[in-house]
């Protein structure tokens, strides 16, 4: 069984639905991206399956568990989440921020251990942070503060780990960075790895699974090169498209009809 | 052209130790914040000794220490012990609850005008005790007990129009507001009615001040903030990861409403306790946090400095509407303002030349 699943969730907000009856399960050591277009319900899952939002019905499993029976501390260190927004708090450094990852590992009497130190270090060295250790982080560029929240989460050292757009407001450098650094994560340190990501190329290319979610319901999900097609994307985002192979990594990559064929779909 | 010149802003390298024990036990903190912590104790402290010393019966400094380690004559002994001690231990205790409540609300709000009397804590208290001195023509205590009421009640009331999902900064800085014109209403509407001794009554009560205080305040006050503290310190790790917004404290496993209902419900309880004890002494909540973070450098709630700085604040400001202003004239409040408020305002100045906190 794999250690992170939704299984039969009916989630949303107040009183209104956005998904029901809705069933997930993300692979064990997979890098999993969920597409799809705006309010679909791709955030709200991501939010359900980090235990931040409570299902209306059916349960969000975490190794077997009922994730919201579990207390807080102990998810936090089995799954970590890289919210949309978060606020770096006035004149804080880098190295400080990534250390308020250590929380849920730390206590009254154990606020620095260490271990703590060894993990902030590494985790900056691997998202390329490590010279920024003294810098404020509200004098970085968004790339930076991106890769810098990035090691706060892993310096929370999840065996999961969920991300919420993470290469929104970065420009095509910055977004292939922060994607390799995925990558990396997943294929060098074996984390599970989930994303929402808009870019369905560049979702099609570094997903290892890939679930397409509208209207709060599944569409299709498996590896890219097998359920990217023509026919998913016009279902998924109501385009027409031609779907053909990356040339650089043999990925499919989908490209959106010319305006007047569209229209006419 | 002229070529600009860009320097990026180093934070410091060092700014926290930690001490390790071999049992696996870790203590980590902020070398520069013990350091302000220190200081303004001392200052505190210094400033508490000289303030006892001041009066219509001037005592040098040497006799007031000699008689506070129980060595004094039985004049000095009366004047110090019965007369100014227990009105500067309210004012200390005034101070560091309003300094500390302040650090609380605006960590909370993440916002630096949350403060409780800008939310109208202050104001909800000044209500209660109204309340007490024109409709009933309460005691003291009735109307010490009118104000705590009048705070925790304002509290209440706003955590529970401020909440949808969840308390958030806006909301709270917004709804506190509203509350607090309410509350200023209220009170208007409540001198109004008044008569002529009871209105006269009221006024002297709102101009906060330290005027006439004994024991009989010092132990509530000390005993509510005794408890209190130890409750605020084991929360503020878990308030320091709130700064950085819901979303990111929840998934570090901080139980966000129930450490934000813990930690409002003590500023509310520590506001409104201050205010029964000295009337509404305004500004210190607002500025000590704001002067306390300026020199701790250090981001976070910054609680032990801002309380401290709170019952610096207090004393100094006690001593100078009685030394430089002339007598009891002034009410604290107004002198708190004053320093506090050009203390805040030339630091402000000063740090935009600097580009950093």
């Amino acid at each position: 069984m794999n250690r992170l699943i939704a299984d039969d969730v009916t989630i949303g907000y107040d009183q209104r639905v956005i998904a029901e009856k809705l069933s997930v399960e993300i692979p064990d050591n997979s890098f999993t991206v969920i597409v799809g277009p705006n309010a679909c319900g791709k955030s709200t899952l991501l939010r359900a399956l980090s235990r931040m939002l409570k299902p209306s019905a059916g349960r969000v499993l975490l190794d077997g568990q009922a994730i919201q029976s579990m207390p807080a501390k102990k998810v936090a260190r089995t799954l970590g989440l890289l919210p949309q927004s978060s606020i770096a708090p006035d004149g804080i450094t880098v190295g400080d921020l990534v250390a308020r990852g250590r929380y849920p590992h730390q206590g009254l009497l154990r606020q620095w251990s260490g271990d703590d130190e060894r993990i902030v270090r590494e985790s900056m060295e691997s998202t390329g942070v490590a010279e920024l250790a003294d810098r404020y982080v509200d004098e970085l560029s968004g790339g930076q503060r991106q890769r810098v929240w990035i090691a706060m989460a892993l310096a929370q050292q999840t065996p999961l780990l969920l991300l919420d757009e993470p290469t929104t407001f970065l420009d095509i450098q910055h977004q292939l960075d922060v994607l390799d650094l995925c990558a990396d994560l997943h294929e060098e340190q074996g984390r599970t790895l989930v994303a929402v990501l808009h870019d369905l190329n560049h979702a099609a290319r570094y997903a290892t699974h890939l679930i397409a979610l509208r209207d709060g319901e599944v569409l299709a999900e498996g590896p890219p090169r097998e359920i990217v097609t023509a026919e998913l994307v016009r279902e998924t985002f109501g385009i027409r498209c031609q779907v053909i192979e990356d040339p650089e990594t043999g990925t499919p990559l989908v490209v959106p009809a010319a305006r007047k064929a569209r229209v006419d779909a | 052209m002229k070529a600009t010149r860009t320097r990026a802003v180093r934070g410091r390298a060092t700014r926290t130790r930690a001490i390790r024990t071999g049992g696996g036990i870790s203590v980590r903190f902020d070398v520069r914040a013990a350091v302000v912590v220190a200081i303004l104790v001392v200052a505190a402290l210094l400033a508490s000794v000289v303030l006892i010393g001041t009066g219509d019966f001037d005592i040098p400094t040497a006799d007031v220490i000699r008689t506070l380690l129980g060595n004094g004559d039985a004049g000095q002994e009366f004047i110090i012990n019965d007369l100014r001690l227990p009105r500067v231990v309210v004012g200390l205790l005034v101070g560091a609850s309003l300094g500390l409540a302040g650090a609380l609300f605006q960590s909370i709000a993440r916002n630096p005008l949350g403060s409780p009397d800008v939310l109208g804590i202050g104001q909800g208290s000044t209500a209660g005790a109204l309340l007490m001195i024109v409709i009933f023509q309460g005691s003291a205590t009735e109307v010490a007990g009118g104000a705590l009421v009048g705070g925790l009640v304002t509290g209440a009331a706003m955590y529970l129009l401020a909440w949808k999902q969840g308390v958030h900064g806006y909301r709270l800085v917004l709804v506190g507001i509203g509350v607090n014109a309410f509350a200023v209403a209220v009170n208007g509407y409540l001198l109004t009615k008044a008569d002529l001794v009871d209105a006269a009554r009221a006024v002297v009560w709102m101009t906060g001040s330290l005027n006439g205080r004994d024991w009989e305040q010092v132990w509530p006050l000390l005993t509510l903030c005794a408890v209190l503290l130890p409750l605020v310190i084991a929360h503020a790790r878990p308030l320091r990861m709130l700064e950085m917004g819901d979303d990111t404290a929840y998934t570090l496993g901080v139980p966000v409403e129930r450490t934000r209902i813990v930690l409002m419900g003590s500023a509310v309880l520590l506001t409104a306790a201050a205010t029964a004890a000295a009337g509404p002494v305004s500004f210190v909540a607002l500025t000590a946090p704001q002067l306390a973070r300026r020199l701790t450098r250090s981001p976070g709630p910054n609680l032990l400095p801002a309380m401290c700085m709170g019952a610096t604040l207090l004393i100094v400001a006690d001593w100078a509407s009685q030394r430089v202003f002339g007598a009891d004239q002034l009410p604290v409040g107004v002198v708190t303002g004053v320093l506090g408020g050009v203390y805040l305002l030339w630091l402000l100045v000063t740090e935009r030349k600097a580009g950093r906190i």
